[in-house]
């Protein structure tokens, strides 16, 4: 489909603006196994602090990239499988808030103003800009849900009574649905609690309860950030493995999608196990509903498997009636067409399977005593966030790209080999941080470099030294594999125009299809959703809220360990200046 | 729905199911169980290590920037092999995090509240403790030492 003006320009800039943030964001990525391993033995390295660019490869990797994707994803599946125009007013608003939210957040966080990590636990208090630049980031990403994507499926629906709505779109949706209902307790714990805080309104904050409301939202984002890879397993995927795949199954496709939307909000008390003033009663059944959230995954993986196996058999007739052999059919690495996009998805899914069994490790209550906020932690979510979601959002913005642009895919080989040197280093990187963290007790977020990984220092812990190097080891090769992504992308954005600009996605068929009357029913099951939710949440808000709603705990920075109203006195009597920062 | 996939539903459910019976058994049944709502002691500013008999302590830990008190200021204490130790922790201004490493006490120390584990030392050594929730610039130096003898 055509696309031209300004909806082209919006897309286009919506992945190639957060794709300029994350090269940054990768960068430190590398930079932190050279700094926990003891290679860079300092506070920090050509201006940026280890804790500063740790917060920064968090907001821009996890949130801004993902969510500017989300959107571009959301804009460009709507507009193809619809064939609706967009508003550009909406757009335009969209675009505006989004990039003028992430320019404020990263001013904050780039002038060390907001070096309070991408969960920005209070106490720790960051710039009021850093807050309200993540509040006008996500809301403005709802806007082209709310008028834009719903009014033209609505449309869509009437003009098409009889068919269901792709699925494609219908992910889309839901995906959109779940990250409005979760938007809601974040935006509550910004507002009320740590904006007030920043500019000085108040002088208490309740940390468990903004904790609560942070987790409340802190998880249901993953699904948010896995959702449009999903989308990609089912409809793309089939399609690219070969011209003739077909879907396994569409029905199946919904029911993990409104599975999805029903028990991805119920389980964020799994991130706070370990964590006083809750009752560990309600701890085990937001972990009972994690395990309900993983159910939609194995659907997916045994859908995904059978789309593959069609499609590797509708390729070459000759594996037929092979029961394992047609694994060897599959574009592994193959550069005609489209099929350089195999790669990605392909990596993605290996290491997402690792992500899956160690996240049921996380949500299994009492097993997560010894691996919270260990090492095991990131090494779990950079198999599942940085595995499967950042190499198919990675290959699929390239691929929008040379549609948008017109241009053929450039360094196609690199483009292709980039997501296995990705797997390989993940692999090495995460096995690292998993098991230092799970066996030795390794922390995760931990500038290691100048104590515990210092042989001259007095708390120098050698059983961990071998780990942080084996995560070296897997740190550069992520950063090669990166690179080899960035020539490609760059390549093709900048080459010549042989084509007219389009918007398309390669859209397989399904295989087995029935009509879903009950899933389709999305009002119904965004209710049910909310109320599951908010069911789950009133008695341990109200654990929470027992000392108090407003009051605890005063603001402080990361520099100082006196509160900062306290601090901001001193430094008001220049002759009494105190230097606490040398005394660590 | 064809035959293949619902085989493959009734095993996910299966295994899912069993994953959490598991689950509910080991901390019900063998009382392996998380930190809960700890409402009857108050929130302390001083860490103290308390005998109340023969092999029976009580530990009252404060994690402030950037140390944990274990005992008075101290952050390093002794207590003998096999004791029962009832460990109390606290945060005096940001959100700390206690991992007594080789062990199943991994607690959140969160300003305002109480977190409370029970754990019997029966290894003789040293067993480190380290802050593992980003506190400050300090953090990768908030460290304590129990050691066991």
């Amino acid at each position: 489909m055509r696309v031209e003006g300004s909806i082209r320009f919006i897309i286009l800039s919506e992945i190639v603006f957060p794709l300029l943030l994350l090269i940054f964001g990768v960068y430190h990525g590398v930079m932190q196994v050279l700094y926990r391993a003891g290679i860079i033995k300092a506070d920090s390295f050509l201006g940026i602090d280890y804790y500063q660019g740790l917060t920064l490869h968090g907001v821009i990797n996890a949130i801004v990239f993902t969510t500017f994707f989300a959107v571009a994803f959301g804009n460009g599946v709507v507009l193809y499988a619809l064939k609706k125009p967009l508003r550009p007013g909406v757009q335009w608003l969209a675009w505006l808030m989004m990039v003028g939210g992430t320019l404020m957040a990263a001013w904050a966080m780039f002038t060390k103003k907001a070096t309070v990590l991408y969960t920005f636990y209070p106490p720790l208090i960051a710039h009021w800009t850093f807050y309200i630049g993540a509040v006008l980031l996500v809301v403005g990403s709802l806007l082209p849900f709310f008028f834009d994507w719903i009014p033209n499926a609505v449309a869509w629906k009437r003009e098409n009574p009889d068919q269901k709505i792709p699925l494609a779109v219908f992910g889309v949706l839901v995906n959109h649905t779940l990250w409005t209902i979760m938007i809601a307790p974040v935006a509550i714990e910004i507002l009320f609690q740590l904006f007030p805080l920043s500019v000085g309104w108040v002088d208490e904050i309740n940390p468990l309860l903004a904790r609560t409301l942070f987790w409340f939202f802190g998880h249901p984002v993953v699904y948010f950030w896995l959702l449009p890879a999903y989308v990609m397993l089912y409809t793309m995927l089939p399609k690219i493995a070969s011209e003739k795949g077909k879907l396994y199954s569409d029905p199946a496709g919904r029911l993990a999608f409104i599975l999805f939307l029903l028990f991805s909000l119920p389980v964020g008390l799994h991130h706070q196990f370990t964590e006083p003033g809750i009752s560990n009663t309600w701890k085990l059944i937001h972990a009972i509903f994690t395990f309900c959230v993983a159910l939609p995954s194995l659907i997916t993986a045994f859908t995904v498997a059978a789309s593959l196996e069609y499609s590797a058999k509708a390729e070459d007739p000759s594996v037929r009636n092979s029961k394992f052999y047609w694994w060897t059919r599959l574009p592994y690495l193959r550069l005609e067409g489209d099929r350089w996009l195999f790669s990605y998805l392909f990596a993605g899914l290996v290491l997402f399977f690792f992500g899956g069994i160690t996240g049921i490790v996380n949500a299994s209550y009492n097993l997560n005593l010894t691996v919270h906020n260990t090492a095991y932690v990131p090494g779990h979510f950079h198999t599942t966030v940085g595995g499967l979601v950042l190499l198919s959002f990675l290959g699929m913005s390239l691929y929008m790209v040379s549609k948008l642009r017109g241009t053929d895919v450039k360094f196609k080989g690199l483009a292709a080999l980039a997501p296995y040197f990705w797997m390989q280093g993940m692999f090495m990187f995460s096995y690292a941080m998993m098991v230092s963290g799970a066996l030795e007790g390794f922390p995760g977020r931990t500038n290691a470099g100048l104590t515990y990984l210092n042989p001259d220092s007095p708390l120098y812990r050698p059983e961990w030294v071998g780990y942080a190097q084996l995560s070296v080891v897997g740190g550069a090769l992520l950063g090669i594999g990166f690179v080899l992504f960035l020539i490609a992308f760059f390549g093709t954005l900048l080459a010549p125009k042989v084509r007219e600009a389009t918007v398309e996605f390669p859209i397989a068929q399904a295989y087995h299809d029935a009509p879903t009357p009950v899933l389709d029913n999305l009002k119904g099951w965004t209710v049910a959703a909310v109320v599951l939710a908010v069911l789950s949440y009133i008695p341990p808000l109200y654990d929470v809220t027992q000392r108090g709603v407003f009051h605890n705990s005063p603001a402080y920075n990361e520099q100082y360990p006196v509160p900062l109203k306290q601090l901001q006195q001193t430094q008001n009597q220049p002759d009494e200046k105190l230097s606490l920062k040398e005394e660590r | 729905m064809d035959k293949a996939e619902k085989k493959a539903l009734y095993l996910s459910v299966g295994l899912l199911v069993f994953f959490m019976a598991l689950i509910v058994y080991a901390s019900k049944g063998l009382d392996i169980d998380l930190p809960t709502c700890v409402t009857d002691v108050r929130p302390f500013t001083e860490g103290k290590l308390i005998k109340h008999a023969e092999g029976r302590y009580e530990l009252h830990i404060v994690a402030k920037m950037w140390l944990f008190d274990l005992d008075r200021g101290k952050q390093e204490i002794e207590i003998p092999a096999g004791s029962t130790v009832d460990i109390y922790l606290t945060s005096a201004d940001v959100v700390h995090g206690m991992h007594i490493n080789g062990t199943t006490v991994n607690l959140m120390a969160i300003p305002g509240t109480v977190n409370y584990a029970r754990y019997k030392f029966t290894k003789l050594g040293v067993y480190h403790v380290v802050c593992h929730e980003f506190c400050g610039v300090g953090h990768h130096a908030m460290q304590a030492k129990i050691v066991v003898k």
